[in-house]
């Protein structure tokens, strides 16, 4: 790989380390901020599932994301990947928990915007319908099982000490699930827009195995992630984990639980393969936006619980975060682009670019595309 | 994870080890006090130095308790009001101790005639404490308890109180010299503090089980 290609990656890099440092929260938030698990633990855990998520998981998503607009050119997928991340560190940076998925489609719009590419309107239709899906399904399932857990341990009569051992230990293991989905469902967020045009060929590992291109480079995105995960989540994790609503371990335990199945259902293949052999209506691969999901879950509990009301103003302040960043994501992709093509005299879109929307598939495509990469 | 659990069942073991020292403390007190009435003085100083020996062992216990809860930072969400719980049922024990104490240090010369008042205050108060253990120990498994125990508690603190007034009543239209029986008052009031302390321990827990449904 050229140093100008590690330099495009740079802002999907970027991206992912933005995403990391903001989504980290929504995994590990209410667990570290009960003092269950302990930052450093939570973030390593995070970074490892995230990781493998990302590599083994990641691809269906990123069909959707690049029906939506087939940023076709490195330079473009760049400009795109570093507007958005800039718009997402500017909201970890006001300790908001921000989407994402959804700044992605504001970049993405952009892009389309900017170079008279089309926008698929059934993509954008299936996307922005999960906006609201996601955190209702959310709030259903926290609901459920914050009264069913409930139900349990009240006829269980288990010791408070052992609840507290099984929470610690739910925790872990639903954070890591939670890590792994999060990887699987938002690496197209962060290297959906470099597939396209990926410069990764496939390796055979032996075996009958292969280590694709689109996965080598979801691995470098998964990295990426892990490591704002690990230096700058605890930030947002604060308003995740208190301020919104003030969170039990137990009650933690079923928001992740919760966010990780919503996640799950709009991000597994081996699902949707499953749903069409029983003939029945299968569920979209969209990148959701797991903070959407985990402020969804987060509410749930609190219907369900009936005692101390969510705060109203701080749940404000994040809806007013989600359409911003993809509003902000837009303007900056729009600007950037003219800068990176006018100024930088870089191509944004390739020469020719395909009729039909492109789709990631495991191999990624020979060679870079654009002038850019020309002798 | 293994270690976790390990943890756990030490740390449980011990909270009802302390419990366990509370309610033995208790009956210890009752077999005491019926001792001292019966004029059994050996017997007396025998359960008085096993009582001072199981309120040492419930310190030992609950200081080991606090610092695993510190340490091991269990039960984050709960942890100030099961220490606030444990330490003021510790209170309990202590007033037991100390009123036995008290018995063999000033050897009050009870009447008769409040002698078998004087067992049923105790056995009151006893009742009040035994109640705050069960109390504690539903906290720790079945929070829908703590309620029937708290309400036995008071209902035994009311009899605790009503006794003490009967004895008083009693004393005070005796004939008998002023300084005797105000020193049979001052040994009910003793008594009636083991129960007032359940009371306090019951608002704590009360309060605590309140928490938890939130």
């Amino acid at each position: 790989m050229s140093a100008t290609t590690l330099f495009f990656i740079s802002s999907g890099i970027f991206l992912g380390w933005s995403l990391g440092a903001n989504h980290a929260a929504n995994v590990f938030g209410t667990a570290v901020m009960s003092k269950m698990v302990r930052y450093r633990v939570a973030a390593i855990v995070a970074g490892i599932f995230v990781t493998l998520g990302a590599v083994f998981g990641g691809a269906g998503t990123t069909q959707t994301i690049n029906q939506l607009g087939a940023v076709n050119a490195l330079a473009g997928s760049f400009t795109v990947a570093l507007a958005v991340g800039v718009a997402v560190a500017w909201m970890t940076y006001l300790k908001l928990p921000v989407s994402t998925s959804q700044a992605i489609v504001g970049g993405i719009i952009g892009w389309n915007l900017f170079t008279g590419s089309p926008t698929d309107t059934n993509a954008i239709v299936k996307i922005v319908s999960t906006w609201v899906t996601s955190p209702l399904l959310a709030a259903f399932f926290a609901f459920v099982l914050f009264l069913l857990l409930e139900r349990t341990l009240k006829r269980a009569r288990i010791h408070l000490l052992e609840i507290d051992a099984y929470t610690r230990a739910g925790l872990l293991i639903v954070g890591a699930l939670a890590s792994f989905a999060l990887g699987a469902n938002n690496i197209a967020n962060v290297m959906g827009l470099f597939v396209p045009a990926s410069p990764f060929h496939d390796v055979t590992l032996g075996h009958g195995l292969t280590f694709s291109g689109t996965q080598q480079l979801f691995l470098i995105g998964g990295l990426a992630i892990a490591i704002g995960i690990y230096t700058y989540g605890q930030q947002v994790m604060v308003t995740v984990g208190s301020d919104l609503y003030r969170i039990t371990p137990l009650s933690g335990l079923v928001v992740v639980l919760a966010e990780s199945i919503v996640l799950f259902l709009f991000s597994s293949q081996t699902l949707e393969a499953l749903l069409l052999r029983l003939h029945l209506p299968t569920i979209p691969l969209v990148p959701l936006s797991s903070t959407q999901a985990v402020i969804g879950a987060v509410v749930g509990v609190g219907m369900a619980k009936q005692g101390r009301p969510v705060n109203l103003r701080v749940l404000g302040k994040i809806a007013a975060g989600w359409v911003i960043a993809p509003l902000a994501a837009l303007l900056m992709t729009f600007i950037s682009l003219f800068f990176v093509q006018n100024v930088f005299e870089q191509r944004v879109i390739a020469a020719q670019p395909a009729a039909a929307p492109l789709v990631a598939t495991a191999a990624a495509p020979a060679g870079l595309s654009g002038p850019f990469f020309a002798p | 994870m293994a270690l976790l659990f390990k943890n756990t069942k030490l740390v449980e073991l011990q909270i009802d080890e302390y419990l366990d020292q509370i309610v033995q403390g208790g009956l210890v007190f009752k077999e005491g006090v019926r001792f001292y009435l019966e004029g059994r003085s050996e017997e007396f100083e025998t359960h008085l130095a096993l009582l001072r020996e199981m309120e040492n062992k419930a310190d030992t216990l609950r200081r080991n308790i606090e610092s695993q809860l510190y340490l091991r930072t269990l039960i984050p969400e709960s942890r100030g009001d099961v220490l606030g719980l444990l330490e003021s049922a510790d209170k309990v024990l202590n007033i037991i101790t100390d009123t036995l104490l008290e018995f063999s240090v000033e050897i009050p010369s009870l009447p008769t005639e409040v002698h078998q008042q004087f067992l049923d205050l105790v056995d009151y108060a006893i009742n009040c404490s035994e109640h705050t253990v069960g109390g504690i120990r539903a906290y720790f498994r079945n929070l829908a308890a703590v309620r029937d125990h708290i309400n036995k508690v008071q209902l035994y603190r009311r009899e605790t109180n009503r006794m003490a007034e009967t004895i008083k009543r009693t004393i005070f239209r005796r004939r008998m010299a002023l300084s005797r029986k105000i020193h049979v008052r001052y040994f009910s009031y003793h008594v009636e503090r083991i129960a007032e302390q359940a009371d306090d321990v019951c608002d704590r827990l009360a309060i605590a089980a309140i928490k938890k449904y939130e």
